[in-house]
């Protein structure tokens, strides 16, 4: 059975639309009408697996109309998107108890889905501007949430930088348009292969990722993530941190670069560059912290920093004219790494969101001996960390590897000694999460804090799980060759994407 | 020559983002920078002398039922028009959104000025 595309973007969108007639007294009936659509979203991204489709809005053919098109690496985003959310949504029905106006966030919240979905399904550029703008304006108001202080200073800042980054996009998209006469990404890329870049088309592609690296926070771009993530509510750090910046950043960057642009070697050196110096920068960075969300922060950038440098690693051999079986095994390691580092890291930041909601607060120093009262929370943060060390059999284990063995393969040894060596600074960042935040002696003053039960336990076992479980996806070939294999192939094969978009059906 | 100015009005709206110390004018510089992108988009469309791409009958062929070239060669392009519109709402739409956080900012911290406004360091 095909699904129709549109109802990724319809359901959360009404959804969000629906929520604030609930009144503040029914706030359980809004809770579960939200949950219900991401579950939905979550059980239609699973049917749709191995799928592939274009859809055209209004029946209109291709270049005239809106297409939606799902192919391999929408559908591996599309999915993470849809368990990220639909975990978050689950925690946040008992962690926004204690906020006020609940319905207005669960309806920013779906707001910020529909944006997600639709950026990732569409395949027209000018409309990914515009979902994109949905995702960042719901990302923004979130951030600013609490409306305390630090939040309104954040989601300030986040949103300066978040402007002006959709401004260079939509300035990438004028200019594309003004050079192609078409907003059609397929047709967009088979105009560039005719006639080759010219001046206007390359300012676009830099216009293009400096906008989209605002929006991933890789390094240079990076200022506003360690204050936006940590600020939001945590089910929203972990929806930020674990999806947006990849939707939005990742996602985007390397569908315009791989799929309508073409890679080449300069931009296989941007994006490995961007990566590496994302990883150094931000594992350093991290180490220093004592404030838990923020270690997770920084963490996150230099987490991406590996999934932009696998892609861009991969994009290199392409261009080099080097073995495919290698590239494809360097964007294999970028792509599963992504996907771990979503489940992960949202987990991580649900087990900070719990942590915080016991104590009250979040300052490493103040904590200590956890493990005793909060055990749930203990375990599932436990088995996040080892995963994003890269501890065996765990996920972020298994992206690792394929990293360090295409690296060593295409003769990038310094490359895999950088990858390892990160790796080594994480496994010591969460060393000191677990030695100070649960283990060591309990403080007084935090003897009878109570461990988060229902909905909030529930959210954390379910990711903690899949952070056990995730290494299947690539050790089973058929999951393998069903979830990863046709998300690598979208990237391996590059700008035959245009000519598969429009003979489809 | 024209878009060359345009390109320039979009790096003033830049600077003014990037440097001013004052959030109300930072967002001013944000606007000026949308401003600068609706106007480059507008400028693809525009052609001089050009007749609004509204069809009528006098546009038709009466052979075959297509558009008479004289009409094509000479009518303004349609769609970066449908474009800056999308782009003015959204706009409207962030500008409203940033305004507010301003006010609620400026009710907390009791100032513009984002040198003094540093809870956040690290």
């Amino acid at each position: 059975m095909s699904i129709p595309l549109p109802v990724f973007v319809a359901i959360p969108l009404v959804t969000a639309f629906l929520l604030p007639i609930f009144s503040e007294k029914r706030r359980v009936g809004a809770t579960m009408l939200a949950n219900i659509a991401t579950a939905v979203l979550l059980v239609l991204a699973i049917t749709s697996i191995g799928q592939s489709d274009v859809y055209r809005i209004g029946k209109w053919p291709i270049p005239l109309g809106i297409n939606l098109v799902l192919d391999g690496l929408s559908m591996l985003i599309l999915l993470a998107v849809s368990v990220v959310s639909f975990a978050a949504m689950l925690f946040s029905a008992g962690y926004m108890e204690q906020y006020t106006a609940k319905p207005k966030f669960l309806s920013l919240f779906l707001l910020m889905v529909a944006g997600m979905n639709g950026v990732v399904l569409s395949g027209d550029i000018f409309n990914l501007f515009v979902f994109l703008e949905i995702a960042s304006l719901a990302s923004y108001a979130l951030v600013g949430f609490g409306c305390e202080h630090e939040e309104l200073e954040a989601s300030f800042k986040y949103m300066v930088l978040g402007s002006i980054a959709s401004m260079f996009v939509l300035f990438g998209v004028a200019l594309v348009y003004g050079n192609t006469g078409s907003l059609n990404m397929a047709y967009i890329s088979k105009a560039i292969t005719a006639t080759g870049l010219n001046k206007g088309l390359t300012f676009a592609l830099g216009l293009f990722i400096v906008g989209f690296g605002l929006k991933a926070a890789l390094v240079p771009f990076h200022a506003w993530l360690p204050d936006a993530h940590p600020s939001a509510p945590a089910p929203i750090s972990a929806m930020l941190s674990g999806v947006l910046i990849k939707a939005l950043g990742v996602y985007a960057l390397t569908r315009v670069v791989f799929n309508i642009f073409g890679v080449s070697i300069h931009l296989g050196w941007i994006l490995l560059v961007l990566g590496l110096l994302s990883m150094v920068t931000g594992a350093f960075l991290a180490i220093g912290q004592w404030d838990f969300k923020r270690l997770l922060a920084y963490s996150s950038i230099s987490q991406l920093g590996y999934v932009v440098m696998g892609i861009g690693l991969g994009g290199l051999i392409i261009a080099d004219g080097g073995s495919t079986a290698w590239a494809s095994l360097a964007i294999l390691g970028g792509l599963f790494h992504l996907v771990n580092h979503a489940v992960y890291k949202s987990l991580l930041f649900l087990t900070s969101g719990s942590v915080e909601m016991s104590t009250g607060t979040r300052q490493m120093k103040q904590m200590g001996g956890l493990a005793r009262v909060l055990p749930v929370t203990r375990t599932t943060c436990t088995i996040a960390s080892a995963a994003i060390a890269g501890v065996p059999p765990f996920s972020g284990f298994w992206s690792k590897l394929i990293l360090v063995i295409a690296a060593v393969q295409a003769g990038f040894l310094w490359l895999a000694a950088v990858i390892v060596f990160v790796s080594v600074l994480t496994l010591i960042m969460y060393l000191k999460v677990q030695r100070y935040v649960f283990l060591g002696q309990l403080p007084e003053n935090l003897q009878n804090v109570k461990e988060n039960r229902g909905s909030m336990g529930c959210a954390m076992i379910v990711l903690a799980y899949l952070c056990v479980l995730m290494g299947l996806l690539l050790l089973v070939p058929d999951a393998k060759a069903m979830v990863l294999d046709p998300a690598v192939n979208v990237l391996v094969d590059g700008l035959s994407y245009s000519s598969r978009v429009i003979a489809m059906p | 020559m024209l878009y060359a100015m345009c390109f320039l009005l979009f790096v003033i709206g830049l600077y003014c983002a990037l440097i001013k110390k004052n959030m109300v004018k930072i967002v001013i510089g944000i606007m000026i920078m949308e401003y600068a992108v609706n106007l480059f988009l507008i400028m693809l469309g525009y052609r001089a002398g050009g007749i609004a791409p509204i069809i009528d009958k006098g546009h038709i062929q009466a052979a075959s039922g297509m558009l008479k070239s004289t009409f094509v060669n000479a009518s303004v392009d349609p769609l970066p028009q449908a474009l800056v519109l999308t782009a003015i709402v959204i706009s409207l739409g962030s500008l409203a959104l940033m305004i507010s956080i301003c006010i609620r900012t400026y009710e907390k911290y009791g100032t513009f000025d984002i040198t003094q406004i540093r809870r956040l360091k690290g």
